[in-house]
């Protein structure tokens, strides 16, 4: 049985389609999400999104961070940015890697929320060049 | 009685001008059926989003050591004011009627004691409140101009600021002050408070139905969400008043035109009045002359 699977961005719904799977990648690790999951609503790193028909992966995006809402029918993603995989582009990733680890170079030693704001940046910099490179 | 001559280049100067408001009226037509469009496609974001910032305040209220974005520093002494106006006039009284909101509610907060910053957003709303109340505006303010979107990144940065300033102490309590966007020829002067957060309505909590586990906990998440949440209620607001003020500039645009029309026509009868009476002055000068022959 298929769970229905949105992706929404603050400037539009980016998809709506009913998967069999999909697996995203939640704060605390990769998670899987089938039909009939436990409620639950996680923070997500940067990372792959991988929607699954069967046992087949049929797309994959890329989501900078954001937050999931699973419930037994659906499965919400809130995510400020989800690019297809395929339309990565490896200069822009480095470019903003570089960036990130600039503005935490800056920082000098941060501490509690801005350390990790700033570390959640260069780490979804990093998943985001390590996509492009299996795409 | 002015000359025929002065009478012509009038009427022409109306029609150029009359020229120029249809086409703006054209103009601001497409612009706000582009900027419904965006507004519609923000909503089911902020819906979700909010569905989640329920289940989630439901499970921390009362908790002393909820995150200031959702309950406030614990006090109200310095109040922020977001004033988000157009970056152009010629709408009507869409900037003028933000800045007279803004004004009447920093006077109003200062009469009680209240110390308020103002933070413009938009060229116009900055040109009003700095005739009365420079020393309260916030360097710099926020100005589109020759930006052809908006874009969520303007407001994430609008509501970055504000988080740090609320951080670093230096405020209280947010408000945003904007036109929400009723019909093309509604506008509202909405205020919106957005620190602390107004509590979700009550009763609605449990409709969701589900008891919601949370990765990693509460409080992490909530520590991510709510400047989020900042940032699309700000997000809206920016977008409906995108909105209004192109509904606003319809309106006031349609009304120059229908305006210069009936000029126009007065014009044009007196000219043509003036015309038969220097026809008819002419014809008695020459019938009296050769009246007199």
């Amino acid at each position: 049985m298929p769970t229905n699977l949105e992706i929404v961005s603050p400037e539009k719904l980016l998809l709506s389609r009913p998967v069999d799977m999909v697996v995203i990648p939640a704060a605390e690790g990769d998670m899987g999400v089938l039909e009939g999951h436990t409620p639950m609503i996680v923070a997500l790193r940067g990372g792959t999104i991988a929607l699954y028909e069967g046992d087949r992966i049929t797309d994959q995006l890329y989501v900078a961070g954001g937050f999931a809402e699973v419930t037994p029918e659906r499965c919400t993603v809130l995510a400020n940015e989800a690019i297809p995989l395929a339309e990565l582009s490896r200069t822009e990733a480095e470019r903003r890697l570089a960036e990130a680890e600039a503005a935490y170079d800056a920082a000098g030693k941060p501490e509690g929320v801005q350390e990790d704001a700033l570390l959640d940046r260069v780490q979804s910099a990093r998943a985001m060049v390590e996509a492009t490179g299996s795409a | 009685m002015p000359s025929l001559k002065s009478l012509r280049t009038r009427i022409n100067s109306v029609k150029s001008t009359q020229k120029i408001t249809s086409a703006m009226k054209m103009v601001a037509a497409s612009k706000l059926r582009r900027a419904q469009t965006q507004a519609e496609a923000a909503r089911p974001y902020a819906e979700r989003m909010e569905r989640m910032m329920r289940a989630l305040a439901a499970s921390v209220a009362g908790s002393p050591t909820a995150p200031p974005l959702l309950i406030g520093t614990g006090k109200d002494q310095t109040h922020l004011l977001i004033a988000v106006t157009a970056d152009r006039g010629l709408a009507g009284a869409f900037n003028s009627s933000i800045g007279r909101a803004t004004r009447n509610l920093a006077r109003r907060l200062e009469s009680e004691g209240k110390t308020v910053k103002i933070l413009t957003v938009g060229r116009k709303g900055r040109d009003y409140l700095r005739r009365e109340l420079a020393s309260r505006l916030l360097e710099p303010g926020i100005s589109y101009a020759g930006k052809r979107r908006l874009e969520f990144a303007d407001a994430a940065e609008i509501g970055e600021r504000v988080t740090t300033m609320l951080m670093a102490g230096e405020i209280d309590v947010a408000t945003i002050v904007y036109n929400r966007f009723q019909s093309v020829i509604a506008q509202v002067v909405t205020e919106q408070q957005i620190i602390p957060a107004p509590p979700p309505p009550a009763g609605q909590a449990e409709d969701t139905g589900a008891q919601y586990e949370f990765e990693p906990d509460e409080e992490t998440i909530l520590e991510k969400l709510l400047p989020q949440v900042l940032a699309i209620q700000v997000y809206r607001a920016l977008l409906e008043s995108a909105a209004g003020e192109h509904g606003a500039r319809m309106t006031a645009m349609d009304n120059a035109t229908r305006n210069a029309g009936d000029m126009i026509k007065r014009l044009t009868l007196n000219y043509n009045r003036a015309r038969q009476a220097n026809i008819t002055k002419e014809l008695i000068e020459i019938i009296s002359g050769a009246e007199a022959v």
